[in-house]
């Protein structure tokens, strides 16, 4: 076993069950060793691609345009009080 | 032949002549729908009033002699597609409430140019799968054969069209999730080039893999949607600054002297006989039509997949980070701030979906990185570089879509590696950016559809469509309907 999958879970912030824990386990280690394919190949001197159409400095004028409504902004909050999004108390 | 069954084009020129309303064309699409969609499930919200809406006013535009492409004819958008106002729920629970307050680039293209929205389709959660068996929701059936599945993740898309419950529709590509159900549905899949297209308002699954397409009957119709959809927009910046040509323009023209490329990579063992034979039969008859094959190598095609999940994962752990529970969507009860997030996360995403963030965690966590993620993302390189190459020497690159024909629901739940495999002919598109589309081009002696896939440089889309005219024509396999 290559991974914890406990702390994978923490980072991902997935709570799991003792069930998930061995099956997402067994199944990623089985993906990572599948993966492990990409070291047969000598990549040294290759640069990384990260997007394949040459754009840089994506850029525009600085000028205010439309933006969401508040109120279309808040329309899907699971909770809300007012104008603000409510979550549990983070400040005891 | 019932109106549901024509494409765009046909319906546009009835419409023009005064033979049918808008009205007309809605009624017997939902006809359809009533009659078939119990046994297919292509959608997940299906619109018939505000489709009824948009049919009306299309019918009083036209009568007023304005004239929009797509004036009266319902389409079928994806459920990971902004639609404003309607539910967009991504085929998964943590969005099963979402509402978008936005309209996406590419409907609200379609919105000036009159379409009727006919529902939202559904698909694998988050566009994570291929068979659409991992819905949030319920399965789509194969409208070619209900035990088997129709392909994924735009596989309600590909059955909506295949089973005549839309007119067109529009998926999104991050693997093959347009090519590889239109294929196994025996429809057309484009898939633009990255760029192409704006994915504003696209929910992101990888964002440097992700573009939308449309999904037809026929390339004509493929041609004018492209023609609307394309083009540079501000509020997507990897949206490419590039002229876009007329699509419709090159249909007709011959294609003598075109050079295809057949990569020995993708005719191996492993591949269903069958799709194979009928991919070589193609092949001979764009001989027959003035191609000339040219046999080539894309050689690092062994490693697109690994590379590939590495990306897709690692891309998806970030952007669905944002699913917290907070601003919309799903939310499940928590001691704490993090125990909600947890607990939500937890009961609103799907094994799948869960299962990749995982790895997308692992493979950008500290330590990992490198080997992982910076790894492929050089294999993506040596990729990109065997397409570039093979474009110094042929215009088009034909491969089957799919290794094999549609396959049986349940056949590849329990091993996601198998699933990830099936799309080991269209990844590599994705990976290098360029576009592809999947055309019909046999049957199995079981009557499924086989796909062949075409591929061309950066932008050439036109290539794409031009190519596939000319074999569409020339046979009759797009004339083939399911029996439902």
């Amino acid at each position: 076993m290559k991974i914890s999958i406990e702390h994978l879970a923490r980072l991902a912030r997935l709570s799991v069950t003792e069930e998930e824990k061995t099956l997402f386990a067994n199944q990623i280690d089985g993906i990572l060793n599948y993966v492990d394919k990409l070291n047969e190949l000598d990549t040294v001197n290759v640069e990384p691609t990260s997007h394949v159409i040459l754009l840089s400095n994506v850029v525009r004028e600085d000028l205010q345009g439309d933006s969401l409504d508040r109120e279309d902004a808040l329309m899907n909050a699971p909770d809300r009080t007012d104008k603000f999004y409510r979550v549990p108390k983070i400040i005891e | 032949m019932e109106l549901y069954s024509f494409g765009i084009a046909e319906l546009k020129r009835m419409l023009e002549n005064r033979e049918v309303s808008a009205k007309d064309i809605h009624g017997s699409v939902y006809k359809r729908i009533d009659a078939v969609e119990g046994r297919i499930r292509a959608y997940v919200t299906i619109t018939q009033e505000k489709a009824l809406e948009m049919a009306e006013q299309s019918d009083k535009e036209r009568a007023a002699g304005n004239k929009k492409t797509l004036s009266g004819i319902p389409i079928a958008i994806k459920d990971n597609i902004c639609t404003k106002g309607i539910l967009t729920t991504c085929s998964s629970r943590i969005l099963s409430n979402f509402i978008p307050p936005y309209e996406s680039a590419v409907t609200a293209k379609l919105l000036e140019n009159g379409y009727v929205l006919s529902g939202k389709t559904n698909m694998d959660e988050f566009a994570m799968g291929s068979s659409t068996e991992n819905s949030g929701f319920h399965a789509t059936k194969n409208p070619w054969d209900t035990d088997r599945i129709p392909g994924g993740s735009s596989g309600g898309s590909a059955a909506a069209v295949a089973a005549d419950e839309c007119i067109a529709a529009f998926g999104s590509d991050t693997g093959g999730s347009i090519r590889q159900p239109a294929s196994f549905c025996g429809v057309v899949g484009l898939k633009p080039t990255y760029g192409r297209v704006s994915r504003y308002g696209l929910v992101a699954f990888a964002s440097s893999l992700d573009q939308i397409g449309p999904i037809t009957k026929n390339i004509t119709d493929a041609a004018i949607l492209m023609n609307i959809i394309s083009g540079r927009d501000p509020r997507d910046s990897t949206s490419a600054p590039v002229s876009v040509p007329d699509f419709t323009s090159g249909l007709g023209k011959d294609i003598k002297g075109l050079r295809i490329g057949v990569p020995q990579e993708y005719f191996i063992e492993g591949i269903d006989p069958e799709v194979g034979q009928s991919v070589r039969n193609a092949i001979k008859h764009f001989e027959s039509l003035g191609a000339v094959p040219v046999e080539i190598s894309l050689p690092h095609t062994g490693y697109a997949v690994a590379a590939y999940y590495v990306l897709a994962t690692s891309e998806a752990s970030s952007n669905l980070a944002r699913y917290d529970g907070v601003k919309y969507g799903f939310r499940a009860e928590g001691k704490d701030l993090l125990d909600m997030y947890m607990n939500s996360r937890a009961q609103g995403f799907g094994p799948e979906v869960k299962r990749r963030i995982m790895l997308g965690t692992y493979t950008l966590s500290s330590g990992y990185y490198d080997a992982y993620y910076r790894k492929a993302q050089q294999v993506r390189t040596l990729i990109k570089g065997d397409f570039d190459n093979a474009f110094k020497t042929v215009d088009l690159i034909v491969t089957p879509t799919s290794p094999t024909p549609a396959f049986k629901a349940g056949e590849k739940t329990d091993d996601p590696l198998q699933m990830y495999l099936a799309d080991i002919f269209t990844i590599s598109v994705n990976l290098a950016g360029v576009p592809a589309i999947s055309i019909p081009c046999g049957f199995t002696s079981g009557s499924l559809p086989i796909g062949l896939q075409l591929i061309a440089g950066h932008f050439d889309e036109a290539a794409l469509l031009r190519a596939s005219y000319a074999y569409e024509q020339s046979t009759e396999w797009h004339k083939r309907k399911p029996n439902l």
